[in-house]
């Protein structure tokens, strides 16, 4: 026989838990008369609120959030090591998975920065391609964020004419790329295939559908008294605290900050040739991130349809080597995404991979506000702050 | 022509199957009608629209086939009895209002007019009941929320007996102007009184309680969808929050009891709107054996009309917060009803 100096089952220990260790997760005092005990749920890794894989650690008191701790990580991939082992026209297939719903967005700044380093440049039908087809992929994704948000706050409706208006964007997506999701049809030097024959009508149409139904959303959601109460002022972002914590996009925007690397970055893509104008809104909350979005999606459906009109002929492709050696040097670049700022640092030594590559997604940033974000909001505002940022775990997690 | 004895035990076995028949069907025909038809119109669905060839008629019975095959998954640590009791006492709750609601003359379960302990100021105490029974239902929400172990179905719970309490006082304030201006308790009371009024001497319609309680059936719809939890009031349920609220560990049979609790109650609470502020049952110059036929067919039609406005509300809005919801019976619901009694209550003296 022999013996284990474990004790018996029942008589295990109580491991204590000193609360104090959890008083860095955030210093909120609520309820102080009235100490009831906090509770912590753990929101996720599977929550039909965290769009994936987030874990929100929250400490509750009754309906009051204490403190909220975001977890990440159930995602990674590891993008950024994994690109050191492909070559450049292969990692576009890896980076069009990191922001899965605006994949073709993902891959321009890292062409552009292949290209930069390569001192070529992409003719400008090239260009224009690239442009629309960014744009439209921005329209997919804050079609999808204009149903979601509405989803999160209780109403289903906006959810489903979200997703039938966006099928409309994939579908075109689709017919130029072969892709709804993952085109992969950026090029270094330019991109792939030219667009199939009545595209451009069939994509006028759909544009001038997307304008109609932006002002669906307006009337159904926006307008809604109930919405507004749920959304206006909850879950501000001061000006100054986005940009500290490196806020971007439409979230920082919606904090009243006039920037959008369209216009104020160096010049990539054909933004210049354009006339369009940048949306902010001074309040800051999860209304004012609904609604700057609705005012973008309408922008670039305006955007789309005058690069419809202006779009010019001629080659797709530079010329360009058969094996793409990128020659050494580094680069920086990165533009503005529908999730917010996107930027690769790319390190190359000659070969025909990138010896290193940092990947700065915007939605990682975003979400490093939440724990001051959630401070003492209800329940139900972690819903509405989770689902007004906008973010998605790939982007996040890469 | 001799009247068929039947004994009070055959009786009582018959009221039984046709509750037990009918609670279910109603739930089953709003599921399928609203749920499954006019969401998917409203929300330009697919799914629901597909199987079966026409209309997506096969959908609810593959739903049904699916719940009923489902495996019964209980927590380990669950409290076991009273996880399996609290889906019985949210559907007996349902089943309870449904005994007083009359479609027809003589078309009820129980009217509960002749009972001996309703006799007194009023005659009748079929509204008294059916509003009494109607909230039994929380005991069972708060049974499944703390017996399934899973703090979000507490959560659910306790949101679900905060709004329940809450709404119940709106809701029997809003009756109470119809009790006022009827004088009677009592359903069938209230039915005659609008079968027999007139309109301005044009008795075509009889008189619509709604023409003189608009205020109390727009409270009562209000409040009925908050006792509902659907939305613009379905924070105990919120899916985008707490997954299902206090359903969150219920599979199969017992999430079916739940559905069935849940679409039923709406069906009976619409049938209570008809009955109290739409004229029930009535048809004009329909009398007697007649209408005893006649009077479902009238009340159901009526009833779907309410369902609809409902349903419609619950597709479209979303949902308040907690304390909003709160902020809404309190400060608005409840001083509204009560002004609304007030004036019919000096109108009743004056004229």
């Amino acid at each position: 026989m022999t013996t284990t100096n474990l004790p018996p089952p029942g008589d295990l220990p109580e491991i204590a838990v000193d609360p104090a260790a959890f008083r860095h997760l955030a210093d909120a005092q609520v309820n102080v008369e009235l100490d009831t005990g906090d509770m912590v749920l753990n929101i996720g890794p599977q929550h039909p609120a965290t769009h994936g894989t987030l874990r929100l650690v929250v400490r509750l008191d009754g309906e009051r959030v204490v403190s909220a701790d975001p977890i990440i990580g159930y995602m990674h991939r590891g993008y950024e090591k994994l690109t050191e082992f492909r070559t450049y026209p292969q990692i576009t297939t890896l980076i069009n998975r990191i922001d899965w719903l605006s994949s073709f967005a993902n891959e321009v700044p890292f062409i552009e920065a292949a290209e930069h380093l390569m001192a070529i440049e992409a003719p400008p039908r090239a260009q224009y391609l690239r442009t629309i087809l960014t744009e439209l992929s921005r329209i997919a994704t804050f079609l999808l964020f204009l149903g979601e948000m509405g989803l999160q706050v209780g109403a289903i409706t906006p959810a489903f004419y979200g997703f039938r208006d966006r099928e409309y964007v994939l579908n075109l997506i689709e017919a130029v790329t072969g892709g709804r999701f993952h085109p992969n049809f950026n090029r270094i030097g330019g991109i792939k295939d030219d667009l199939p024959w009545g595209w451009i009508s069939e994509c006028r149409g759909v544009m001038n559908k997307t304008l109609a139904s932006c002002d669906e959303f307006d009337d159904l959601v926006v307008g809604n008294p109930i919405f507004q109460k749920r959304t206006r002022s909850i879950g501000i972002i001061p000006r100054e605290l986005g940009a500290a914590y490196g806020v971007s996009g439409s979230n920082l925007r919606a904090s009243g900050v006039d920037w959008d690397l369209r216009r104020d970055g160096p010049k990539y893509l054909v933004y210049d040739e354009l006339d369009w104008q940048v949306w902010t809104h001074p309040d800051g909350d999860s209304f004012s991130r609904y609604w700057v979005r609705l005012q973008e999606t309408r922008e670039s459906a305006r955007m789309v349809l005058q690069m419809l009109d202006q779009m010019p002929s001629g080659p797709l492709m530079a010329k360009v080597p058969r094996i793409i050696k990128v020659p050494e040097g580094e680069v920086f670049v990165n533009t503005e995404n529908p999730l917010g700022e996107m930027g690769y640092y790319v390190i190359s030594k000659g070969a025909t991979g990138p010896f290193r590559t940092k990947i700065r997604s915007a939605s990682f940033s975003n979400v490093s506000i939440l724990p001051w974000l959630l401070r003492g909001v209800y329940v139900p505002d972690i819903v509405t702050i989770l689902a007004s940022l906008y973010f998605i775990l790939g982007d996040i997690d890469r | 022509m001799t009247a068929i004895e039947i004994g009070w035990g055959t009786t009582l076995a018959i009221k039984t199957v046709i509750v037990l028949g009918i609670v279910p069907l109603t739930a089953l025909i709003l599921g399928y009608v609203f749920l499954l038809k006019m969401m998917s119109h409203m929300q330009s669905r697919l799914g629901p629209m597909d199987p079966g060839g026409f209309h997506g008629w096969y959908q609810l019975i593959g739903d049904g086939i699916k719940f009923l095959q489902k495996e019964d998954i209980m927590p380990g640590e669950a409290d076991r009895r009273v996880f399996a009791l609290a889906p019985a006492i949210v559907v007996l709750s349902t089943f309870l209002v449904f005994v007083v609601i009359p479609a027809g003359p003589r078309v009820s379960v129980a009217s509960l007019d002749s009972a001996p302990f309703a006799k007194g100021a009023f005659d009748g105490v079929g509204v008294f009941y059916a509003l009494a029974v109607s909230s039994l239902s929380v005991i069972g929400v708060l049974m499944a929320g703390w017996a399934s172990s899973n703090k979000y179905a507490l959560l659910g719970a306790l949101r679900a007996a905060a709004q329940l309490i809450a709404y119940e006082l709106p809701l029997v304030l809003a009756v109470v102007g119809v009790v006022i201006q009827t004088g009677t308790m009592s359903l069938q009371g209230i039915v005659s009184f609008q079968q027999h009024g007139s309109l301005f001497g044009w008795s075509g319609v009889g008189f619509p309680l709604i023409l003189t309680q608009f205020v109390g059936f727009a409270l009562f719809m209000v409040a009925a969808q908050a006792e509902l939890t659907q939305p613009p009031f379905d924070m105990p349920v919120a899916e985008s929050e707490l997954v299902a609220g206090y359903m969150v560990e219920y599979t199969g049979f017992r999430f079916l009891f739940f559905f069935i609790g849940e679409f039923g109650t709406a069906f009976a609470f619409a049938a209570l709107a008809a009955t109290l502020f739409l004229g029930g049952w009535s048809v004009p110059w329909v009398h007697g054996t007649a209408a005893d036929f006649l009077g479902p067919v009238v009340l159901f039609a009526k009833v779907m009309f309410v369902a609809f406005l409902m349903f419609w509300a619950r597709f479209t809005y979303p949902r308040f917060r907690e304390d909003q919801l709160q902020a809404i019976a309190w400060k608005w619901l409840i001083p509204v009803a009560l002004a609304n009694i007030l004036l019919t209550g000096v109108l009743k003296v004056a004229f």
